[in-house]
């Protein structure tokens, strides 16, 4: 993906350009030079120079490391616990894997991890509010939100966490009546500042380079509306002037408006027998062809009134009843209460009369989305609407893709159902008529809000739009944890050299085990407590630790793991990762509190810190134990990659 | 001893007017004429179908839901003696005369006219006035969807009915808490709770939100009684146990059992049944279990077989082979083995018999005593009618190039050997020596040279393979999925090793005799798995509206018109409630935060005891209308207004709370209090007069002329219907 930005070409990915930019830009530094296609997995990087991106994904991968450490530390105030987490997270082959490679989960984490040790450290700088170390660690939180923002989505759920913990936090401050409102406004007002308007503003200023720099047209154009290709060096509507507004004769393209919709199109081949009517074929069609071209004409009168020069420009007005023949075929777009190819609930729409001449089903009512009769319509900003004037019917494109007999293009149908859906709406795009005056389409310039607007409806449409398909095994969010399957990230069939996805055993049962365990005595502390049993000072502050610190780690940890049970699209393992590295700093801190409770339950004296030692070595033991054990295993099973290898050496 | 005769007995019978006039009034607005129209209305199309097969015993699937609301529809066809002979084919077809309309819509219409004085008590026992209490129940009755929705073969009112319940019962269990634990009334109080939800959740999903509030509230409650230091540890586990008990066994057990009763009721073999397993498919009577009946129940070597796909999608099939050969190219221009074509046919054949070979012999037969193949042996497998071997490659398949294609091997003699010998592994194996037994052994075949797995890709092959089912070899078989699990479905024991005896021996039913039965729990994990996650294809529907068009009613339903007149029924709401209860309900969010904040600042704008009211009454009703109206946002399945009827109910609820919240702490001086109460009573009748405009519509009588209807439509979204003249 960053090849795209250093050859500055438009494209289309379904999640927030900063990672990309990121990797770009590091590409871009170490000399990349952006010509390496990235088909698929697999293939050989022969020549290009590709180490700098995968040591920019690296050293922020390897950051996460004392990231860990520190929040933890900050939160459960224990060395052992905050080394215990780091620990963890270095022996993790998964984070290991995950960090090695061009890919946008490591600089994702890096960001979330950020975000999460600044807010940390921001909630202990709590006792000496708007100093300086507390300004900056604020105003931190709020850059590395917008920074995981700007990855990935996924980064909602952090902004999620963080913004559940400044509520928690404001309204500890409102309770305490020795603070003056004037203060606790001041205390919101810097609040919103740092953690809403900053990280908006930076977000959006990431948004504004992506469109700065990506300024060609390139592949991702299709996905867009034709306002915004105007915008592309290269694509055709760049810079072109069309007539404005529609008139009668006029020779148009239409475009759907579902992201992805083709164009409305006829050819001459039939619909086959059996299916409908064995008429002309009318499809949407992707790509820019001459069969994409109608005519725009009267209902009631002839072709030859329109082409006399000296006849009088006529424009189309919402609410007129049309007429729209194909250019190529001179067939009219025709429908009838014959059932739609794909979509059995729908009309059949058809190409239909000889050189213009048809019947009463030829007849198409315009009308314009939110506008009243008589206005004009305007070329690539109207967004119209086709009804069938003897079924009332609306013409749309169901985006199922038709069969070979129409080859291989998206199917169009009318619609008995009057729901207002993009699928339902067209534009104008191209718009010939040499009556008319043209103009530049420089007048039609979409505002930056707009792309803004409309890059997102796109992306969110796009994330939803990855479904999976049927006799397809994905993975499903209760694989994870358990550390059930792995996923395959490159390697071919016949040689030893496999990249594999797969997280060490040891280190996510334990983290399974932690969690249940934590529940457990999370449970029996917060019953002690609302019992009112006596507890010594340091049991306090160990209970403070295990609710206050270990409740902001699980509730990340659900955050990050719980909605993806809600979610429809294909998933995949590395989504757990974020989850996971909340997982491993409660592991920490829940080890770290439940030998503290051991110690100081079972003896006073030093042999608690005998068992509270010798536990910890213990855990540390089976981890790295197991490591070993797990490498060799994995070598035996040949799906280790040769990196892994070179990182037993140290 | 004989005491009772020094004193009078007396039978002391309390009775609340009001309450009865509030279920006599229910009673009336929802059974009056309720035969009327004797025509399918709306769902009653899709949910007499199932009343239909309760009343023949076949056996059903049915995705939208547990079966306890289609059972107690079908009790209602039951006491009607309905014998369940009608076509339920279409909206607005009459019904003939054997089907008993009335005791068919009782069960729904009672419940909705329950739900009157059930609004009632709650507010009661939410300590509110009877005022307040009766004003709800009003709302109640004269809530206009309410009343279309429980006149009809429908089952949101008895879901709603349900609900209440359940909300009612756990208040008066919390009533009882503080001074009669563990009594009499208390036990029943808490019983009832439990009851009540499992019934709203075997009535229709929806109702785990509810459970799942009064669960909470419940949580909640205990926490508090957690905090009380003058229960001993001894009565707290005690007062613990109970509600687990209650709260959860009692509702899962009751859940069982609708399914039990289900499965109980519904023995015969029907339509759904492909849908099932084979094993499952065998427990019934008819269908399969008339063609296995009789079959050997361990296979072994020799033996004759089906193999059904366990998938079962896009249809049902097994795995078959014919004379045909792959054309030696594609299409596409790739190349293929131009070996014997295997594929995955949906209908029974005789092509679709194999035999089970033992690699190291000959001989097509089982031997005396049988030889069972068990997990993990290596077998080959033979075509039946062309005594030729199941056979994979590293040749892609034709439609799904990734994989291996499989085919039944013929050797043209150029140095392409054959490799037919599969691992047989078995995936619901409880030990590694099991044997390999008819249906309810689920089976992997492992290709021993490639270790490739025999998967149904579920495309759909090209002319030259007959429309038939692709059947491939997956190399990269990481995980677990059904398309590459097979179960022996037919079976029976080869005795002929001649071809022409065999193929005999296979064209002739199989006989002998064992009955395989399914344990009551393997059936119910099956068929609720089913219903989980059976997905209806076609989601697009004329009266499909969003979440958020509900608040406002921009949506109704049409549920039915009369052939001739104008006269019809619609799902529509009371407007005037509608619109109240939305202000009720911001009303009330916006003051609970303004007090919320004020007390965190140590202002008590009101008494503690005003307060815990306010509360409490907010967890209930807006609660329930939160928990039930929020979780539609995430649903990506197609949703009608009825799907908001009971968070709306609960939002009606709200109404009174709020009012009387006005009059006793906003309203400080006499005259506020008194233009409060005239508001409310000019509102009430506005209520009545909305009611009795829109009655027409709800009632399906008398016909409207079409400018009456014109009328009526008061939102320009509104879909009534209007005759052409």
């Amino acid at each position: 993906m960053g090849s795209y930005y250093i050859n500055r070409t438009f494209f289309f990915d379904v999640h927030p350009p900063l990672g990309k930019m990121l990797i770009g830009l590091a590409g871009y530094l170490s000399g990349y030079d952006g010509t390496f296609p990235f088909q698929k997995p697999g293939d050989r990087y022969e020549q290009h120079n590709y180490i700098g991106m995968r040591g920019f994904c690296a050293f922020l991968g390897s950051c996460l490391v004392p990231f860990a450490y520190l929040t933890v530390l900050e939160l459960s105030k224990s060395l052992p616990a905050a080394l215990l987490t780091a620990f963890i997270l270095i022996f993790d082959t998964g984070c290991i894997t995950l960090s090695q490679y061009i890919l946008l989960d490591p600089i994702l984490m890096f960001f979330l991890m950020g975000a999460v040790l600044s807010m940390v450290k921001c909630n202990s700088c709590a006792d000496r509010p708007f100093s300086a170390s507390w300004w900056f660690w604020l105003s931190l939180t709020g850059v590395s939100l917008a920074g995981a923002m700007g990855v990935k989505f996924v980064g909602l759920f952090v902004v999620l966490l963080v913004g559940l913990n400044t509520i928690y936090d404001l309204w500890d401050l409102l309770g305490n009546l020795s603070l003056s409102l004037v203060m606790f406004g001041k205390h919101l007002l810097a609040r919103v500042l740092c953690l809403i308007v900053l990280p908006l503003a930076l977000y959006t200023a990431m948004f504004a380079v992506h469109f700065a720099v990506l300024n060609r047209s390139g592949p991702g154009d299709g996905f867009f509306s034709s306002a915004f290709q105007s915008q592309l060096i290269g694509n055709n509507l760049h810079n072109v002037s069309i007539p404005e507004h529609l008139a009668y004769g006029s020779v148009v393209t239409m475009k759907n408006l579902r992201m992805a919709g083709g164009y409305l199109h006829s050819h001459w081949h039939l619909y086959p027998e059996g299916i409908g009517a064995r008429q002309q074929q009318v499809t949407a069609y992707l790509h820019k062809d001459l069969n994409n071209l109608w005519v725009i004409k009267k209902h009631d009168s002839d072709t030859a009134d329109l082409s006399d020069p000296s006849s009088p420009v006529e424009f189309v007005r919402h609410g007129d009843i049309i007429r729209l023949e194909h250019k190529e075929t001179s067939r009219n777009l025709h429908s009838h209460q014959h059932e739609a190819p794909l979509t059995r609930k729908h009309f059949q729409v058809t190409g239909y009369g000889i050189n213009g001449t048809g019947d009463s089903n030829d007849f198409w009512r315009i009308e314009v989305v939110g506008r009243k009769t008589g206005k004009l319509i305007k070329v690539l900003r109207s967004q119209v609407r086709l009804t069938h004037v003897a079924t009332g019917c609306i013409l749309g494109s169901s985006g199922k893709t038709l069969p070979k007999w129409g080859w291989e293009q998206v199917e169009v149908t009318c619609t008995p159902y009057s729901k207002e859906t993009p699928n339902s709406l067209w534009n104008f795009e191209d718009h010939i008529n040499p009556k008319l005056p043209n103009i530049s389409l420089d007048v039609l310039k979409p505002s930056f809000a707009e792309i803004l607007l409309e890059s997102h409806m796109v992306m969110i449409r796009g994330n939803s739009g990855l479904k999976p398909k049927d006799n397809e095994v994905t993975s499903k969010p209760w694989h994870w944890p358990i550390n059930y399957q792995g996923l395959r990230f490159s390697g071919v069939n016949e040689t030893d050299y496999r990249v594999y996805l797969l997280g060490n055993p040891v280190i996510w049962w334990l983290n399974l085990v932690t969690i249940g365990l934590y529940l457990l005595i999370t449970v029996c502390t917060a019953v002690a407590l609302k019992r009112g049993v006596q507890l010594t000072s340091e049991l306090k502050e160990l209970s403070r630790v295990v609710l206050r610190a270990g409740g902001q780690i699980t509730l990340g940890w659900l955050l990050h793991y719980l909605p993806f049970f809600m979610m429809g699209r294909v998933l995949y393992f590395h989504h757990y990762f974020p989850a996971m590295l909340f997982s491993s700093m409660l592991t920490g801190i829940t080890w770290d509190a439940l030998l503290k409770f051991c110690a100081v339950f079972l003896s006073p004296s030093t042999t608690a810190r005998k068992i509270y030692g010798g536990g910890f070595l213990a855990l540390v033991l089976l981890i790295l134990y197991r490591r070993e054990r797990t490498k060799r295993g994995e070598i035996r099973e040949k799906t280790i990659n040769d990196r892994l290898r070179d990182q037993q050496c140290f | 001893m004989l005491g009772f005769l020094k004193e009078p007995v007396v039978v002391t019978a309390e009775i609340n007017v009001n309450l009865v006039a509030l279920s006599v009034m229910g009673l009336i607005s929802r059974l009056w004429g309720l035969c009327y129209p004797r025509a399918v209305v709306f769902d009653e199309v899709y949910y007499g179908q199932f009343v239909s097969l309760y009343m023949k015993r076949i056996f059903f699937v049915d995705d939208s839901g547990p079966p306890f609301g289609h059972m107690l529809l079908a009790l209602g066809g039951y006491l009607g003696g309905f014998d369940g002979n009608f076509l339920w084919n279409r909206i607005g077809a009459e019904y003939s005369m054997n089907v008993p309309v009335w005791s068919l819509r009782l069960l729904p219409a009672l419940a909705g006219a329950l739900c009157v004085p059930l609004a009632y008590q709650i507010l009661v026992e939410l300590h509110f006035s009877h005022c307040a209490a009766l004003g709800a129940a009003l709302l109640i009755l004269l809530e206009n969807s309410l009343i279309t929705q429980s006149r009809f073969m429908l089952l949101e009112s008895i879901l709603i009915f349900f609900i209440l319940l359940a909300v009612l019962s756990y208040l008066k269990f919390y009533n009882l808490q503080k001074h009669s634990a563990f009594s009499g009334s208390w036990w029943f109080w808490l019983l009832l709770t439990g009851v009540a939800c499992s019934c709203a959740v075997g009535v229709k999903y929806m109702g785990l939100f509810t459970y799942m509030l009064l669960l909470a509230t419940a949580g909640l409650h205990f926490w508090h009684m957690i905090g009380d230091q003058n229960l001993s540890n001894i009565s707290l586990l005690c007062h613990f146990l109970a509600r687990g008990l209650a709260l959860i066994i009692i509702p899962m057990g009751l859940y069982l059992s609708f399914f039990y009763v289900h499965l109980a009721l519904l023995y015969r073999s029907g339509p759904h049944d492909q849908i099932m397993t084979s094993a499952f498919q065998a427990s019934l009577e008819g269908g399969l279990a008339r063609i296995t009946q009789g079959q050997p129940l361990e296979v072994a070597y020799g033996s004759q077989i089906t193999l059904r796909n366990v998938l079962g999608k896009p249809v049902q099939c097994w795995l078959h082979s014919h004379t045909n050969t792959y054309p030696i190219r594609y299409e596409n221009g790739r190349g293929s083995s131009h070996q014997q074509q295997v594929t995955c046919y949906p209908f029974k054949d005789v092509n679709n018999w194999w035999i089970v070979k033992d690699p190291g012999m000959q001989q097509l037969v089982v031997s005396n005593p049988p030889r069972p193949v068990r997990h993990g042996h290596i077998v080959q497998l033979v075509h039946g009618i062309t005594t030729r071997y199941l056979n994979t490659h590293d040749v892609a398949a034709p439609l799904s190039p990734h994989s291996q294609e499989v085919s039944c091997y013929i050797d043209y003699n150029i140095s392409m050997p054959a490799q037919n010998l599969w691992r047989v592994e078995i995936v619901n194996r409880e030990s590694d020596t099991d044997v390999w037994k008819t249906i309810l052994s689920e089976v992997r075949f492992v290709h021993v040279n490639t270790s490739a797995v025999l998967k149904l890709s579920g495309a759909s092959l090209p002319e030259w393979g007959y429309r038939q089912l692709e059947v491939v070899g997956e190399k990269l078989s990481k995980g677990y999925h059904q398309s590459m699990v097979w179960n022996v479905e037919e079976h029976r024991y080869g005795k002929s090793q001649e071809q022409k005896e065999r193929e005999v021996e296979l064209h002739s039913p199989t006989q002998m005799d064992i009955s395989k039965n399914l344990s009551f729990m393997a059936k119910f994990t099956e068929l609720q798995w089913k219903i989980l996650t059976l997905k209806n294809e076609d989601t697009e529907h004329k009266y499909s509206s969003s979440a958020l068009d509900w608040i406002t009613m921009d949506t109704n339903i049409a549920y039915w018109l009369h052939p001739t007149s104008g006269a019809q029924i619609h799902l529509l709401g009371n407007v005037a409630t509608w619109a109240s209860a939305n202000a009720a309900a911001l009303v009330y969010l916006c003051l609970s935060l303004w007090y919320l904040l004020r007390r965190r600042r140590k202002i008590y704008d009101i008494p503690e005891d005003a307060w815990q009211l306010w509360t409490s009454a907010g967890g209930v009703c807006a609660g329930g209308w939160a928990v039930n109206y929020l979780p539609f946002f995430l649903m990506e399945k197609t949703l009608f207004l009825y799907h908001y009827l009971p968070a709306v109910t609960f939002q009606i609820l709200l109404i009174p709370v709020v009012l009387q919240h006005l009059g006793d702490h906003l309203c400080r001086s006499v005259l506020l209090k008194s233009m409060l109460s005239a508001l409310t009573v000019a509102w009430l009748s506005s209520v009545y007069f909305v009611y009795c405009t829109f009655s027409p519509l709800s009632y399906g009588q008398p016909a409207l002329s079409p400018t009456e209807l014109r009328a009526l439509r008061w939102k320009d979204t509104w879909n009534i219907l209007i005759r052409k003249q």
